[in-house]
């Protein structure tokens, strides 16, 4: 059953458009979520997205879920003293009035244990959890290589 | 009273030590002046995807632009190898005169999971080597770069590596040239190798 909803999930190949869908909850904007192409499943995947929190309380991103990937972890790239290392994020503070980015270079989600290679123009949902706000689904469009995030250049959308 | 000195002189003896592992640890990545120091030479022999093994010297008259890594790294390595791949399309006619290589810090893991395809993927030119582990250990201590293993059990098969995210830059005659830190854009690349074609 995991895999039929999966493969629904990824024949429902979307245009990169989706990657500009904004998702809310409680005080909570969440938008901009992609991925990239993976070379193989062996590999992990990676998940970047950006939140935004208007209210007037912090919140946390405090895990994500997906049928995607088996195992799918927050973690953080740290450059420090010129050694990257990439330690496991137990939470991911989203401070009252602020925005977040997991995004190249710092906080980004780990996809391990890939059901399926991810190929451009894919999509599949991950479940955000927050400590406060709860729990959100939003699409997430496979972009290429090389992208460096979604195209939603046009405010109008 | 006799016990205590020896107490402090052990203090001092093991702060030294820490100091002295720290500098020898962190002084190589963060060293951006590197070029600006008596110039090295850095070398590797490593095996490529198909066993042949690869030398610095069958690529004396090219520029080399050398990046440490592993293919199971979701974020740094993709992130790099993206701006390698932009810069060799970017450079044109000139391309010929620069190979990108891409070294593997957890050779045995890249061997299976496959180094070509891995390389092809962000571009045909990348040449990717994977040695033994003692290749790969005298070829990152001549380019003067740390790199090691973390248990992880959060990461698959239980570790993940720490790194120098740089790109560094070897001149024709094989000399060290410079460090491109981790996060330099594809034209900044690509402005300062023209700039020496």
């Amino acid at each position: 059953m995991k895999h039929f909803l999966l493969a629904t999930a990824l024949v429902l190949s979307a245009p990169a458009a989706m990657a500009c869908e904004t998702v809310t909850i409680g005080d909570l904007t969440v938008e901009h979520a992609w991925s990239k192409v993976t070379i193989g499943a062996g590999r992990p995947g990676v998940f970047y997205v950006e939140i935004k929190n208007t209210g007037t309380s912090d919140d946390a991103l405090v895990g994500i879920a997906t049928p995607a990937a088996g195992m799918p972890m927050l973690h953080e790239t740290v450059v420090q003293d010129g050694i990257a290392s990439m330690p496991h994020a137990m939470s991911i503070p989203v401070p009252a009035g602020q925005s977040v980015q997991l995004a190249p270079g710092g906080y980004h989600g780990m996809l391990m244990g890939l059901t399926t290679a991810l190929k451009e123009g894919d999509s599949f949902p991950v479940t955000l959890s927050f400590e406060k706000a709860g729990e959100v689904t939003v699409n997430v469009v496979v972009l290429s290589l090389r992208a460096e995030g979604p195209d939603c250049a046009d405010a109008g959308q | 009273m006799r016990l205590r000195s020896h107490q402090i002189i052990l203090w001092i003896a093991a702060t030294a030590a820490v100091i002295t592992f720290s500098a020898v640890r962190w002084w190589p990545a963060t060293d951006d002046t590197a070029a600006v120091d008596s110039a090295f030479t850095p070398s590797f022999a490593l095996a490529d995807s198909e066993g042949r093994i690869r030398t610095t010297a069958e690529f004396r008259g090219k520029f080399l632009l050398v990046f440490f890594g592993f293919t199971s790294c979701p974020d740094v390595c993709p992130t790099t190898l993206s701006e390698v791949a932009q810069v060799m399309d970017d450079l044109g006619s000139a391309a010929g005169s620069v190979q990108p290589i891409f070294i593997s810090i957890d050779p045995e893991r890249d061997r299976r999971l496959g180094l070509a395809d891995y390389t092809t993927a962000f571009h045909p030119a990348i040449l990717g080597l994977a040695g033994s582990e003692e290749e790969t250990k005298s070829a990152a201590a001549s380019f003067k770069i740390f790199y090691e293993q973390e248990a992880d059990t959060s990461s698959p098969d239980g570790y993940t590596m720490a790194h120098s995210p740089g790109l560094y830059l070897i001149g024709p005659d094989g000399a060290w040239l410079r460090q491109f830190t981790y996060g330099t854009s594809a034209p900044e690349i690509l402005s300062d190798l023209q700039s020496r074609l």
